[in-house]
């Protein structure tokens, strides 16, 4: 995408920097016509365009299960939940314009497979456990994360996170809803269930993002509160939240340093692999190429629909130029 | 590839939506659209596919006039100056009843 190149820094940048700073220190919003450092422009391009990619390339994984999906109830629960993923990814696309940048040049980056999203997406969904555990834990991790960014300092990011978070309480609860349905039936059932936990677990946990310790944007982005908390405490509250759900259903997560600490009053967890976390963000994870081929061949093959569309306003527009 | 029909983006709408007769439209978002029918019709899609919407209006983007956010201060400082336009800002005699 375009980028403005870095300028020189003037007295003046200072003093609008300083004013920049001290409005985010009194909890104000910053809007599209404000002032802002070309970094915050920047950063917010980033997280944002990866964020509403996140959510176009999240269609495809369940998108797979609509046919298959096992009762109408599920097929209709699941074709609702796509479609909004479909619609937070637009919202964020929209929000992320407000930056500058054009739609055409975000979708045409992640068509070229340089765009990140979050690499959990690069995973199969093998079986209609996955479906269950894909709601419940990534849909989970999404609202710990969002709920936060809703409070954004972003004016139009918050606004759309807002928005995103009313409607996504659902998904999380459909996906938990499969899953303890799931672990009260047959032991093939449950045993699938377990297995789907068993390989989401670990890159669920990954959505976070990398340790503090290596989190290269953070301090920035905290600064600026575009952030309110670290990868790392959104990751424990993630991890507190979960494991009594997955004990009311009888469900193992695959970890046996997890321990509870009365000190703290949270769930210790083992060692996260980050080499997998970096090789699948490196696009080394089972399925990046083909997840950014089909987002591709979705758009391409939808071209005659764009097409169409303004046929048709150009006829309506020259059926009332030719009547007035 | 988002270019292969005309070249350029679609116009941007913002839109605005009511959620019961009586309140007022609010502003719901934006979105690109070839023309007015289609933005409503997205717009319904994307905006009204849960919660109640009983009115949609889409406008152009590019229609709206906005104040400049360095107009700010001197623009709405004399509403918050003028305490006389408060109610507060009369006395009445103690006890009497008013509204």
């Amino acid at each position: 995408m375009t980028m403005t190149p870095t300028v020189q820094s003037t007295p003046e940048d200072a003093t609008k920097l300083a004013a920049f700073e001290a409005r985010i220190a009194a909890g104000e919003h910053i809007e599209p016509k404000d002032w802002m450092p070309e970094r915050y422009r920047r950063q917010l391009i980033r997280m944002m365009s990866q964020h509403a990619h996140s959510e176009c390339v999240g269609m495809l994984p369940e998108g797979n299960w609509i046919t298959r999906a096992p009762s109408l109830r599920r097929k209709m629960t699941l074709l609702a939940k796509v479609q909004d993923e479909a619609g937070h990814g637009h919202y964020i696309y929209c929000a992320t314009e407000t930056l500058g940048v054009s739609r055409d040049e975000l979708l045409d980056e992640l068509h070229a497979g340089k765009a990140k999203y979050s690499s959990i997406f690069n995973y199969p969904t093998l079986t209609w456990a996955d479906i269950g555990v894909i709601g419940w834990f990534v849909d989970g991790a999404a609202i710990v994360n969002q709920t936060v960014l809703a409070k954004a300092s972003y004016g139009p990011y918050a606004r759309a996170m807002i928005r995103i978070c009313k409607e996504e309480n659902f998904h999380k609860r459909q996906g938990y809803e499969i899953c303890a349905v799931m672990s009260q039936g047959t032991d093939a059932q449950k045993a699938m269930l377990q297995d789907a936990v068993n390989r989401w677990w670990w890159p669920s946990l990954m959505m976070f993002g990398p340790p503090d310790s290596a989190s290269s944007n953070s301090d920035e982005l905290l600064r600026w509160k575009v952030k309110r908390y670290t990868n790392d405490e959104l990751r424990q509250r993630f991890v507190n939240l979960t494991v009594p759900q997955a004990q009311a259903i009888n469900v193992a997560l695959p970890d046996p340093d997890l321990a509870y600490d009365p000190t703290s009053g949270s769930w210790r967890f083992g060692a996260i692999d980050w080499n997998e976390f970096w090789a699948v963000v490196k696009g080394h994870g089972p399925l990046n190429r083909e997840r950014v081929a089909a987002r591709k061949a979705a758009h391409d093959d939808g071209a005659w629909v764009r097409a169409a569309a303004e046929a048709h306003a150009a006829k309506r527009a020259a059926r009332s130029t030719a009547a007035a | 590839m988002a270019n292969e029909t005309t070249g350029s983006q679609w116009p941007l709408w913002e839109v605005f939506t009511q959620a019961e007769t009586g309140d007022p439209h609010e502003h719901a978002g934006s979105l690109h659209a070839v023309d007015g029918e289609q933005a409503i019709q997205n717009a319904r899609d994307v905006f009204g596919r849960r919660g109640k919407v009983v009115s949609l209006w889409v406008v152009p983007a590019e229609a709206i006039v906005a104040s400049v956010p360095s107009d700010a201060g001197p623009m709405f400082e004399p509403g918050n100056e003028a305490a006389y336009r408060h109610p507060q800002f009369y006395k009445v005699p103690r006890g009497v009843r008013i509204y």
